[in-house]
């Protein structure tokens, strides 16, 4: 059910997550509500602005309260941020917080924080950037707007309530403050014409921690992109000495082993683009994930050449994730380093736990580059 | 809106016919379900079904959901001072709930209707909030929300300068009819004072170049600039409408913001004795006349819940009716006046029981006319602090905990007291309109003996320089020096003033 707070609501939101007012940002105290989940505190985070005003200063902060308990009992640690004394006592000597943020709320500032980087209109049917459309009534607007059944009914309302309206010679003469106009929103759409392909590392050197943290990073930029842009494509090509294509289900599934030929995965990834997205066409974002761990100097040579003639003129951004692994000698990122340092077309990231897929996807897909 | 079902219908009426029987005296009182996201819409609007837009109402949303959601808390009751009151049920609590809150809903209108505090406020607030919400939907839609809203948080860092009291003060006529009245005395030309004298002395007696000398002494005299305002000003608000240079929709937002915070200012300023006399009428009519039995275990753990105290928290509930329990007590065995203040022997003082019956008439009359301010400084007594447990406490620096740092009645009944006096806010005036000469603004801290928090006040500056558009200075006292605070819309500078 819509409620009419949500507005004020998505507002609050947005200053919070730094979208909007900036200037707002430093009153913003990050509370905390204490709760329980059976036996465990848990801390429900609870952004608060406490707006400027004449107040007075934090000293001799404290308070009264009601109960036992001598001079010099302690009741519980100050927060020296909070806002006057009422959380003293709240649950003395207890620790153990555990910080939550729901996965809805999540997936939301994901969302909302993510973009595919330097997308280009392209395609046959030109793809429109924003689109407007009608979605209400306001009072201000242009004449050529003007909706004329709204603004007969409310200069109608206005007469019937000021008494001026009679049933005998019904005679309607609008005022100004009686004009209503359509309004509209504009919303952009997001470019369609884009493919992702991702590319993984399954060789043996790659244990199943590091395949589970690629495909938890992948799966959430496949989902949230798709979410973000209507027809975008994906693809998938896992490799280990060989490379080959599969479709989604295995992707996220198989298990193989065996050595590490990136080149092969490249090549088959530059076949795939000049067969199936011809530049012109398709903004394209190709996903490598790897232990870094290749299986020779001559491939990684290789490799950099097909990239640079094959692959990094056609795509718009090439993703380069490395996985921490405790076999591989992770040469492989440094490599790229070496060799596309000036390139902004190639992002390489390395990913050195589970807690660092965050900061990873971010850097493929933050916004603001 | 809801129509209330039968069954809760008639609850009603036998609730009201209680409170009635009692003696409480209300307005209409209109009940409406709400479940919990609607409850929590309205409470975050502070009662009120509309707002206008801003976004400090959805973070109140946010905060009273999470909680909600988290289970930490339950919005029971709510109630607006308007006639007809409007009350809010929430969807699906069980019946005994909704009897104690209807109960407890009585007594706050009684007290909104009777006490001395509400009888300037709006009676018609629902509507005027709704008003208030078209407006600013107005200017929104005109101005765009960006700018009408940064507009907006400027008034609110200003919403605490106002005099709560000043409903109450007989104004001298408004400002425009002074001006009328200054200009019908400036179209009769001035007297100058001449000497009589006979008409051939006349020039003699009083040479023209004399009279028109003086004639111009009076012109400079009359021209010269008066002190704006006369004395220091506590309503701020009303001065910045008064005298800032403010577009029409600026002015309309300053004054609805100032609106608001005078409607809202008697139920802080009575938090404790409306929450305590409604938490005393509720428990009355519940245990004494509307309680079956098969609900008294349910009554009494809700009951317990509004009542209870965390340690090192204040709860107004609470001591709101223990104090008005105590004044009853006490008027009823009279223990009260000289002869009782003076009474040493602790055994006399214990049987004192004077069978005056008086309690009854004594509450309703604290419900008439007192504020939390003059309710704790009047009847919290030193016996009652001991016998509740009151302590106060404060921050060690030192282990960082809050400590229990006295148990002395004086010291307890003093933070207490500080903690309400101005709802806790410092004292700003508006002490020149023309500082300098040069049209700035000077604001004075009526310094107590805390000092302000100067990076806040600071911030509240620029609001002011905002909203004034010309340079605000603020005088105040930091750590003992006199200290002034000048903002010019691009610099802070602190300067220190004499000794």
């Amino acid at each position: 059910m819509a409620l009419r707070i949500d507005p004020d609501h998505r507002r609050f939101r947005d200053i919070v997550r730094g979208k909007i007012k900036q200037d707002l940002r430093k009153y913003i105290s990050q509370g905390e509500l204490i709760g329980r989940k059976g036996k465990d505190l848990v801390s429900i985070p609870l952004p608060q602005i406490n707006w400027p005003r004449f107040r007075f200063g934090s000293k001799d902060r404290g308070g009264i309260g009601q109960g036992p308990g001598d001079v010099g009992d302690s009741l519980g640690k100050g927060d020296p941020n909070a806002d006057g004394p009422g959380k003293a006592g709240d649950q003395a000597g207890e620790h153990a917080l555990e910080v939550e943020l729901s996965l809805e709320e999540l997936a939301q500032i994901m969302g909302e924080e993510l973009q595919l980087p330097r997308i280009e209109p392209k395609g046959k049917q030109r793809i429109i950037a924003q689109k407007d459309k009608y979605v209400g009534i306001r009072r201000a607007g242009p004449e050529s707007l003007r909706h004329f059944k709204r603004t007969f009914r409310q200069a109608l309302r206005r007469q019937i309530m000021t008494g001026q309206y009679d049933p005998e010679r019904p005679m309607i003469v609008p005022v100004r403050e009686d004009r209503r106009y359509r309004s509209w929103r504009t919303t952009p759409m997001p470019q369609s014409n884009a493919v992702m392909i991702f590319i993984m590392d399954v060789s043996g050197s790659m244990g199943d921690e590091q395949k589970e943290i690629v495909r938890i990073e992948s799966f959430w930029i496949d989902a949230w992109l798709r979410s973000q842009y209507k027809g975008l494509e994906s693809r998938y090509i896992i490799h280990d000495a060989v490379a080959k294509e599969v479709d989604r289900d295995t992707f996220f599934r198989t298990r193989e082993s065996g050595g590490t030929m990136i080149s092969s995965a490249y090549k088959l990834c530059a076949k795939m683009i000049d067969d199936d997205f011809p530049p012109s066409e398709w903004n394209i974002y190709p996903f490598h994930f790897s232990d870094g761990d290749n299986w020779s100097v001559d491939d990684t040579v290789q490799c950099v050449e097909l990239l640079k003639t094959q692959i990094l003129p056609k795509v718009n951004l090439f993703c380069y994730g490395q996985v921490e692994s405790p076999y591989g000698s992770g040469q492989f990122i440094k490599d790229l380093n070496e060799n596309f340092d000036e390139d902004d077309s190639l992002v390489v990231s390395e990913i050195k736990g589970k807690d660092a897929i965050m900061e990873s996807i971010r850097d493929f897909l933050g916004k603001g580059k | 809106m809801a129509q209330l079902p039968a069954y809760l219908a008639d609850v009603q009426r036998e609730i009201e016919r209680h409170g009635r029987e009692y003696g409480l005296d209300f307005w209409d009182v209109e009940f409406e379900i709400l479940d919990y996201k609607k409850m929590q819409e309205v409470a975050a609007f502070g009662g009120f079904p509309v707002r206008y837009p801003h976004w400090r109402f959805g973070m109140e949303f946010e905060h009273l959901t999470k909680s909600h959601v988290y289970g930490l808390s339950k919005i029971y009751e709510m109630v607006i001072n308007n006639n007809p009151a409007y009350a809010y049920l929430l969807e699906g609590n069980s019946l005994v709930d909704q009897k104690m809150v209807m109960a407890h809903v009585l007594g706050h209108v009684d007290f909104f209707k009777n006490n001395y505090f509400f009888s300037k406020t709006n009676r018609r607030m629902i509507d005027g909030m709704a008003n208030h919400a078209t407006r600013v939907r107005r200017h929104i839609e005109r101005l765009g929300i960006e700018k009408v809203e940064a507009f907006i948080d400027s008034c609110l860092c200003l919403e605490n300068l106002i005099d709560p009291m000043s409903p109450f003060i007989a104004r001298k006529a408004p400002v425009e009819r002074d001006r009328d009245k200054v200009k019908a005395a400036e179209e009769k030309a001035p007297e100058i004072p001449r000497i009589r004298a006979k008409s051939y002395m006349d020039k003699f007696i009083n040479p023209p170049d004399y009279l028109e000398e003086q004639k111009r002494k009076m012109e400079r005299e009359r021209d010269r600039p008066k002190k704006n305002p006369l004395e220091p000003e506590r309503d701020v608000l009303m001065f910045l409408l008064q005298n800032a240079p403010l577009e029409p929709w600026e002015r309309d937002i300053l004054e609805i913001v100032r609106d608001e915070a005078y409607y809202f200012a008697p139920q802080r300023q009575t938090k404790i004795l409306n929450e305590g006399w409604a938490a005393y009428w509720h428990s009355r009519i519940m245990t004494e006349r509307a309680l079956k039995v098969s609900e008294i275990i349910d009554y009494a753990d809700h009951n317990a819940g509004v009542l209870a105290t965390a340690p090192g928290q204040f709860n107004p509930y609470k001591i709101g009716i223990e104090l008005l329990r105590d004044i009853e007590e006490r008027w009823d065995k009279g223990r009260f006046g000289r002869e009782w203040n003076e009474c040493q022997n602790l055994d006399q003082r214990r049987a004192w029981d004077k069978r005056l019956g008086l309690g009854r008439k004594k509450i309703f009359e604290v419900r008439k006319l007192y504020n939390d301010v003059t309710f704790i400084d009047e009847f919290f007594t030193a016996d009652f602090c001991e016998r509740n447990r009151f302590f106060s406490f404060s921050l060690n620096d030192r282990s960082g905990n809050y400590e229990i740092d006295s148990r002395e009645f004086e010291k307890i009944k003093h933070k207490m007291l500080f903690s309400l006096t101005n709802f806790g806010d410092p004292f700003i005036f508006v002490e020149d309109s023309n500082h300098d000469n040069r049209g700035e603004l000077l604001m004075r801290h009526r310094h107590e003996g805390t000092d302000l928090q100067i990076d806040h006040a600071r911030a509240t500056l620029t609001s002011l320089v905002r909203i004034w558009r010309r340079p605000v200075n603020l005088l105040t006292v930091v750590e003992g020096k006199q200290k002034l605070f000048r903002f010019d819309g691009k610099e802070q500078v602190e300067k220190s003033i004499g000794n």
